[in-house]
């Protein structure tokens, strides 16, 4: 059963945005990341916000599945918001026994809050509508300009993708390999935090002698299979860029453009 | 004409310890010398240890013979310069189906050997859908393997193989973690190619059932060719077999049974069928 | 002394859109001293019903005793139930992980909270009962063959001397010499120590040799529960299922349609051989 789930957070639907090359959309999440950095200016957060809304749309993913994300970070948010609340110097707001909030604090509380769920959601968008698979073959292709300096682009990607085909199956076999060991009176779960670490070793050895195990087996019926590296090989689907792939790079152009236009032009609206 | 040919082949696991000095040799395969034809369909039976996975691994390059020498296709697989010509045209499935599928889709599974090989990306589709047909898998191309049973993903094993073009395919014990119906469905699937594709077969295994339609059969033991012969030959010598701690179908063991009692039946018999009608003669 | 399983179903991923009805109302009594073959196809249920067995997976519906207590109950001490009911899965290699033999068989017994003593007492008089030599003690279990490593697995449930022994699959994988090892060794462990046996398999030429009772699983239920005799006769409706009579049975029913008064109820090669001789002789006196 455990096999059934599905890696990263692909959501499968049928959107432009799930057709676009992964090439543009890595580097629009990029592109994304950086403008969210670039400016402190609200009216540029606005028109990022809007952008993201946009994706949001056209990616016929449940808003529901975005904010998903957000959960892990929700701490990390919390203590940036608190940090900043607090630690900022200008003009008093509020104050009691040692702390003081000021005007300066709750603005920069706010851009980090805007700051970090945009990051987290737009990654999201990117995570959602490409599969795994696809996304490895977006950084293979897209990264390849790094082989000049001798960065194995094709093994790292080729890694890439073998580790997300044999995850589902570690995890099962962990699954198999603990029940054996309960069976066996083993006990993975009381104990404190030592006794815990000592008891996954049973765990733990036959998962790795089985990891190498299937290593060892695959490397074997690659190299049967004429596998020799990234050289001479060729794609069964081979990455193209299509239309629409060029006019999402312009669209971008243009965000980036008219973000970094309003930091230049627009100062007084400075958060 | 010779797919296959070995000639006083013998293989060597040497054993190290941690400093690498020799601890041990075993003697895996021994002076075995044997000749397979094109299109032949081909069984090596033994138990495990008797040699036949060590053997099958020199048809693909994967092991190099200590003395003696084997050709594939001709080339002789000692010479570096015929590695990937070897593996082309001497294809090998493996026991185990999680270790040997790459691709996270079937059919990019299927694709993996035609894009290591530098084939065409529109050759590369044609080759992928004609192999899934082959081994009845096409509608199943757009899934993962992690969702097929054993017996579906060997078969999208022998499609990655076939989509490489080869004239042989070597499997080592490609049903031994299978349950029967998954077995049925590879041997059917394998019985097919070499009638209809006319791909020489080289079946590894230890299930008796599944070698009653190999045109020979070679029984291995220790690392030496101890039988050679049709399946009917083969099949005739029980007691030798059984020796061997080799399993005998029913069906033949019955009818070996039957003769021993002074019944006047055929010796090789493989089915029900062929012992039904034996012993209708003698009514 | 008994397992009992009371209207007992499991689904996995309850409350999920990919719900799965594993077992669908299962119930059955396990009695003291049985040698049972439990058959069915990969996902006909049979592995979700031997971890209920031992509160490996606890049931959606339904209530299991193990000598009359409920297994799930508040108190039950499910860790002393585990040592009683042995469940040996299909591969060792997802239990053995010491750096030797004997260490790894000690990890059940040590489990139970016995004193060294008694735990390597036990140890040693498993591995001994499973037939491996001496010399193999004190190497790593990864170094074996797969038949060895298989009485390992054993010999380590074993030495929880467990009253109840349940063999996933134990012959997966071997050839046909390590296959009837392994299955004289599990015929042995019933008739001379007295354990309760469930072999799960699906093979059904293993099972005919060895078992007294079988049980035939099919979509998450028991669809027979009867002598291997009685399950053979409906031959046919097993193909159904995916599972096959031993050849004997088919040969028989072939001889008998084909004219030849014989019996079709024989397992064995001698029986049916047996039986194919008188018959012929009944024939030919005629």
């Amino acid at each position: 059963m455990i096999r059934d789930i599905t890696l990263g957070q692909y959501y499968q639907a049928d959107s432009v945005i799930h057709r676009l090359d992964p090439r543009v959309k890595l580097m629009a999440t990029l592109v994304y990341i950086v403008s969210l950095f670039l400016t402190e200016n609200f009216i540029a957060y606005g028109i990022a916000a809007l952008f993201l809304i946009v994706m949001i749309v056209l990616s016929k993913v449940p808003f529901r599945f975005m904010i998903r994300g957000m959960k892990p970070i929700l701490f990390l948010m919390l203590l940036t918001v608190l940090i900043n609340l607090f630690t900022a110097t200008g003009e008093k707001l509020v104050s009691f026994w040692v702390f003081t909030i000021t005007v300066e604090g709750v603005k920069r509380a706010a851009l980090m809050v805007f700051r970090l769920s945009f990051l987290v959601i737009g990654s999201s968008i990117m995570t959602l509508t490409t599969t795994p698979n696809h996304l490895t073959d977006g950084l293979e292709k897209g990264l390849g300009f790094l082989r000049v300096i001798r960065v194995p682009v094709h093994e790292i990607a080729m890694m890439m993708s073998i580790a997300l085909r044999f995850i589902p199956i570690l995890m099962e076999e962990t699954d198999k390999i603990m029940k054996a060991q309960i069976a066996r009176g083993a006990d993975f779960e009381s104990g404190n935090l030592f006794k815990r670490a000592k008891s996954m070793v049973p765990l733990l050895v036959p998962l790795f002698v089985s990891a190498f195990r299937r290593a060892n087996d695959l490397a074997m019926a690659m190299e049967a299979r004429c596998y020799r590296g990234g050289k001479g090989r060729t794609k069964m689907k081979p990455l193209h860029y299509k239309g629409r792939d060029w006019l999402a790079y312009l669209i971008l152009a243009l965000y980036l453009a008219g973000i970094i236009m309003i930091k230049i032009y627009l100062k007084w609206a400075l958060i | 004409m010779s797919i296959v040919k070995t000639d006083k082949l013998s293989f060597d696991y040497i054993r190290r310890d941690e400093e690498g000095n020799v601890e041990g040799i075993t003697r895996a395969v021994n002076d075995v010398s044997i000749d397979i034809k094109q299109g032949d369909f081909i069984a090596i039976l033994g138990h495990n240890g008797s040699g036949k996975s060590t053997l099958a691994k020199h048809m693909n390059a994967i092991l190099y013979p200590t003395e003696g020498t084997i050709w594939v296709d001709g080339k002789d697989t000692a010479d570096d310069d015929n590695l990937w010509e070897i593996r082309q045209s001497a294809g090998m499935v493996f026991q185990n189906p999680d270790n040997q599928i790459i691709g996270q889709v079937v059919e990019e599974d299927v694709g993996f050997g035609p894009e290591n090989m530098g084939v065409p990306t529109k050759e590369i589709w044609e080759r992928v859908e004609e192999s899934l047909k082959a081994v009845g898998m096409y509608e199943f191309r757009l899934m993962s393997p992690n969702k097929l049973s054993g017996g579906q993903k060997q078969r999208v094993s022998i499609a990655g193989v076939i989509a490489m073009h080869p004239k042989c395919i070597i499997l080592d014990e490609p049903t031994a973690m299978l349950d029967p119906n998954g077995r049925a469905e590879v041997i059917r699937a394998v019985r097919a190619l070499n009638a209809v594709e006319n791909i020489t077969v080289i079946l590894i295994t230890h299930y008796m059932e599944e070698v009653i339609h190999a045109d020979k059969i070679f029984v291995m033991d220790k690392g030496s060719i101890e039988m050679e012969g049709t399946p009917v030959e083969i099949f005739s010598r029980v007691e030798q077999l059984q020796q061997l701690r080799l399993d005998v179908p029913q069906v033949t063991l019955l009818a070996h049974e039957l003769r021993k009692a002074g019944l006047a039946i055929p010796t090789g018999i493989l089915t029900a069928q062929e012992l039904k009608e034996a012993l209708c003669q003698l009514f | 002394m008994s397992i009992i399983l009371n209207h007992v179903s499991h689904v996995y991923g309850a409350g999920t859109n990919q719900a799965v009805k594993a077992l669908d109302d299962v119930s059955l009594k396990i009695e003291d001293g049985e040698f049972i073959g439990l058959i069915g196809h990969t996902g006909s249920g049979k592995s979700t019903l031997i971890q209920h067995m031992n509160a490996l997976l606890k049931p959606t519906e339904g209530e299991i005793y193990f000598n009359g207590a409920d297994i799930h109950d508040k108190e039950y001490n499910r860790k002393m139930l585990r040592g009683k009911v042995g469940l040996v899965f299909q591969y060792p290699e997802h239990q053995l992980f010491e750096s030797d033999v004997f260490k790894d068989v000690c990890f059940g017994p040590r489990n139970l909270g016995l004193d060294d003593k008694e735990v390597e007492l036990r140890s040693y008089a498993a591995l001994r009962q499973v037939g491996l030599e001496d010399e193999f003690f004190y190497q790593s279990p990864f170094d074996l063959s797969g038949g060895q490593k298989r009485r390992v697995a054993i010999a380590g449930v074993l030495a929880m001397k467990p009253e109840v022994l349940i063999l996933d699959e134990p012959t997966a994988g071997l050839d046909p010499k390590g296959r009837d090892e392994i299955l004289d060794l599990v015929k042995r462990l019933h008739d001379e120590n007295g354990i309760t046996v469930i072999l799960v398999s699906h093979s059904m030429e293993d099972v005919a040799k060895y078992v007294g009772r079988l049980i035939v699983m099919d979509h998450g239920k028991v669809q027979y529960d009867d002598t291997p005799m009685a399950v053979f006769a409906h031959y046919k409706h097993l193909e159904t299922m995916g599972l096959a009579a031993p050849q004997m049975v088919y040969i028989m029913n072939e001889l008998k349609e084909s004219g030849l008064r014989v019996r079709t109820d024989v397992a064995t090669i001698e029986e049916a051989r047996d039986e194919i001789l008188a018959a012929l002789r009944l024939k030919n006196t005629l």
